[in-house]
């Protein structure tokens, strides 16, 4: 459809001017147009280099043969290749995310909705602020006050969940004491990411088109039924990408990880158990300050690994976001 | 006068039309009592406590408040009373983790939190000696992160303004794309990267403040992009087109006209930047390194952050004599000093865009 309109716009201009009559090209605007696109170009090759980098430097530690690793390796036990040392982390990168989303999840799109539809509309607007500023805290704050001060707290709700769910194998006990757990690392990582995952969905629900919501309001809906309708169903994929970017942000967080979570290379699913898990952003932090010159390149890799699954996870989230900007029923 | 008939309260047939509707206030008066209640049970139980007080409560009342406006209301009505009473809950328990950490920091932090801690910095302290500062982690921090303004600024600005003032073009698209996966990019990545960039051409081992600098402009631009392109394009077009038509070059209409009326909002987006970025640890951890005292020189040797010092005094743990709790104390003090600098910005930011902002007449 589009392109025929294209077409019948071009047949009505007028035909195009002479050169002469164009507008003169002073050296100015040919200085800035030209650093302009540099500088946009700049960050295309920024993004580039930063992939092309962390191969070259990873490189040493793809090529050398694995029974020669472990020797040249202090960290990496015999008889483990590159992938078996990766293998465990990934996993564990993965499973302290997912634990993250499924606590962050349900609570942000409250949140959002409560912001958006809920809450008195003056004070809506403040609330924002104070979800806002739980984004602005340093990850390293957020890593002390899940290491002093969650920690001691979360511990008799484990003990309980232990002792009442134990028999569901994710809830196994014993219970580390104190519980340096993937759990606990997962809660810190969950209010992390919440603000993220909360300014995303809200933004898609104060988007909702307000006709829908007051027709379906004109026709007895409660405000729950309203939401449930008209809002939700809009949402979805803002949801889903908002889910996306918190994901991305759950995966490569680092220091909540690394100051309270008691690192282990196993693909173990006990959930409440230490020294089980590690991920890849928090065991770089740990080892890289000691680590020697094959070391730095193994830890780089995984860097790698890690930077592939974040750029993934992102671009599948953007994608989702551009695509529903193009096809969604507002515009 | 005859009583009015409410006329939704016609009776059909013996069937009512309207439902009945629960008193206002019925809503905050049951949450009390199902706390109080929920309180005075746990108390007899013997295991009260705030939390679980307050958690057991909530989820009574959510019970109780379903069966009251299921008998009166509906059952419509009591789904919707249980979707409110989620939001409300999901909300509260949002802002829990905030208030307690920023109680906790404040609490914890006073009490090191002075002009001695401020002033001095870690040299020759050791073991648990009542001693010991923040000032080197200050420098530190503030030159690293200002070297990566200086890069990120021009960068991401004129980036900005590719995207807005010289349309959209494919590859205008393709950096808008880019620019918002790069927001997704780890912060430890971008400290390898920057530390491989460096080790490339200074040899491994390298550990310079300027190191650090770029590792977090890499973090920076997308968000500064970002800002400045929302700005950007809040500028009315009418302003472009009356430069235009005095003559004034392109060029000089985004500076002069189009810059000079975005000005605040870009500005308060930067600080935004820094705030988010002043905090940022693991990628100086790998790139910066730790040091003991004092460093101003960006381009020569290991500098510390306050970041990583919060870090470091934590992960230094008990100490074995004199006062053993020094390292968290220390800890907790630079990261109020941390939380305080980051809340400015924060606020100086909002200040900036509230009075600078250009007049609309609207």
């Amino acid at each position: 459809m589009t392109t025929t309109g294209e077409t019948a716009v071009k047949q009505k201009m007028p035909p195009q001017p002479d050169k002469q009559q164009r507008a003169p090209q002073r050296p100015g605007d040919v200085v800035f147009s030209a650093a302009a696109r540099a500088a946009g170009t700049l960050i295309l090759v920024i993004l580039a280099a930063v992939a092309v980098f962390l191969v070259v430097e990873a490189w040493p530690a793809i090529e050398i043969p694995s029974s020669e690793l472990a020797t040249k390796v202090s960290f990496i036990e015999d008889g483990d290749s590159l992938l078996s040392y990766v293998g465990p982390l990934v996993f564990g990168t993965i499973l302290a995310a997912i634990i993250a989303l499924v606590i962050a999840t349900p609570v942000s799109i409250g949140v959002a909705l409560f912001i958006s539809h809920y809450s008195p509309r003056r004070v809506a607007q403040v609330f924002g602020y104070i979800v806002d500023l739980l984004a602005a805290i340093p990850s390293v704050v957020y890593g002390l006050w899940g290491a002093l001060w969650l920690m001691p707290r979360v511990a008799p709700f484990f003990d309980w969940l232990s002792s009442t769910l134990g028999f569901v194998p994710l809830f196994e006990g014993p219970v580390a004491t104190p519980p340096r757990t993937i759990l606990t690392a997962g809660i810190v990582l969950a209010v992390m990411i919440l603000p993220i995952i909360t300014a995303v969905a809200r933004e898609v629900f104060l988007q909702t088109p307000l006709l829908h919501q007051e027709a379906a309001l004109a026709l007895g809906a409660t405000r729950w039924e309203m939401v449930r309708l008209a809002v939700l169903p809009f949402a979805r994929s803002g949801i889903i990408s908002a889910t996306m970017l918190g994901l991305g942000r759950a995966l490569g967080e680092t220091m909540a990880v690394a100051m309270v979570l008691s690192p282990g290379l196993t693909y173990s699913i006990f959930i409440l158990q230490a020294g089980q898990h590690q991920n890849i952003a928090a065991n770089i932090a740990l080892k890289f300050p000691e680590a020697t010159s094959l070391g730095v390149n193994v830890l780089i890799f995984t860097g790698l690994v890690l930077f592939v699954i974040t750029l993934i996870v992102n671009m599948i989230a953007r994608w989702i976001v551009s695509r529903r900007a193009e096809f969604s029923g507002a515009n | 006068m005859t009583t009015m008939q409410d006329p939704l309260d016609v009776q059909l047939g013996g069937k009512k039309l309207s439902r009945g509707k629960l008193p206002r206030g019925t809503a905050i008066g049951l949450l009390v009592l199902s706390v109080v209640v929920m309180g005075g049970i746990l108390q007899m139980a013997g295991s009260f406590g705030i939390v679980l007080t307050v958690f057991l409560g909530v989820v009574l009342y959510a019970v109780a408040i379903m069966v009251l406006a299921g008998a009166v209301e509906g059952g419509r009505a009591a789904r919707d009373r249980l979707a409110t009473t989620f939001m409300y809950s999901a909300f509260a328990l949002a802002v829990i983790p905030l208030i307690s950490l920023l109680w906790t920091v404040i609490d914890y932090g006073l009490d090191r939190f002075n002009g001695y801690f401020l002033s001095y910095t870690m040299r020759g302290v050791f073991g648990g000696m009542d001693a010991g500062g923040v000032y080197h982690a200050i420098v530190g921090t503030l030159e690293i992160t200002l070297f990566a303004t200086l890069i990120s600024v021009p960068i991401g600005l004129l980036t900005a303004i590719y995207l807005v003032e010289y349309g959209p073009t494919r590859l205008g698209r393709g950096i808008t794309f880019f620019v918002d996966v790069m927001t997704g990019i780890p912060s430890i990545v971008a400290g390898l990267f920057a530390y491989a960039l460096f080790a490339l051409f200074l040899g491994p081992g390298v550990r310079m403040g300027v190191v650090g600098s770029v590792a977090l402009a890499v973090l920076m631009i997308p968000i500064v992009v970002r800002a400045s392109e929302e700005m950007l394009k809040l500028v009315p077009n009418e302003l472009r087109e009356a430069a235009y038509a005095l003559g004034v070059p392109k060029w000089l209409t985004i500076v002069k006209v189009v810059l000079r009326t975005a000005a605040a909002g870009i500005v308060t987006g930067v600080m935004l930047a820094v705030a988010r970025v002043i905090g940022e640890t693991a990628p100086l951890l790998i790139t910066v390194g730790v040091v003991d005292s004092v460093n101003y020189d960006l381009f020569d040797g290991r500098m510390m952050t306050l970041p990583v010092y919060v870090f470091r005094q934590y992960s230094q743990g008990l100490a074995p004599n004199g006062i053993t709790t020094i390292n968290y104390d220390r800890a907790w003090a630079a990261a109020l000093t941390l939380i305080i600098i980051v809340m400015l910005l924060n606020l100086i930011a909002r200040l900036v865009s509230r009075l600078f902002a250009p007049k609309t007449g609207r």
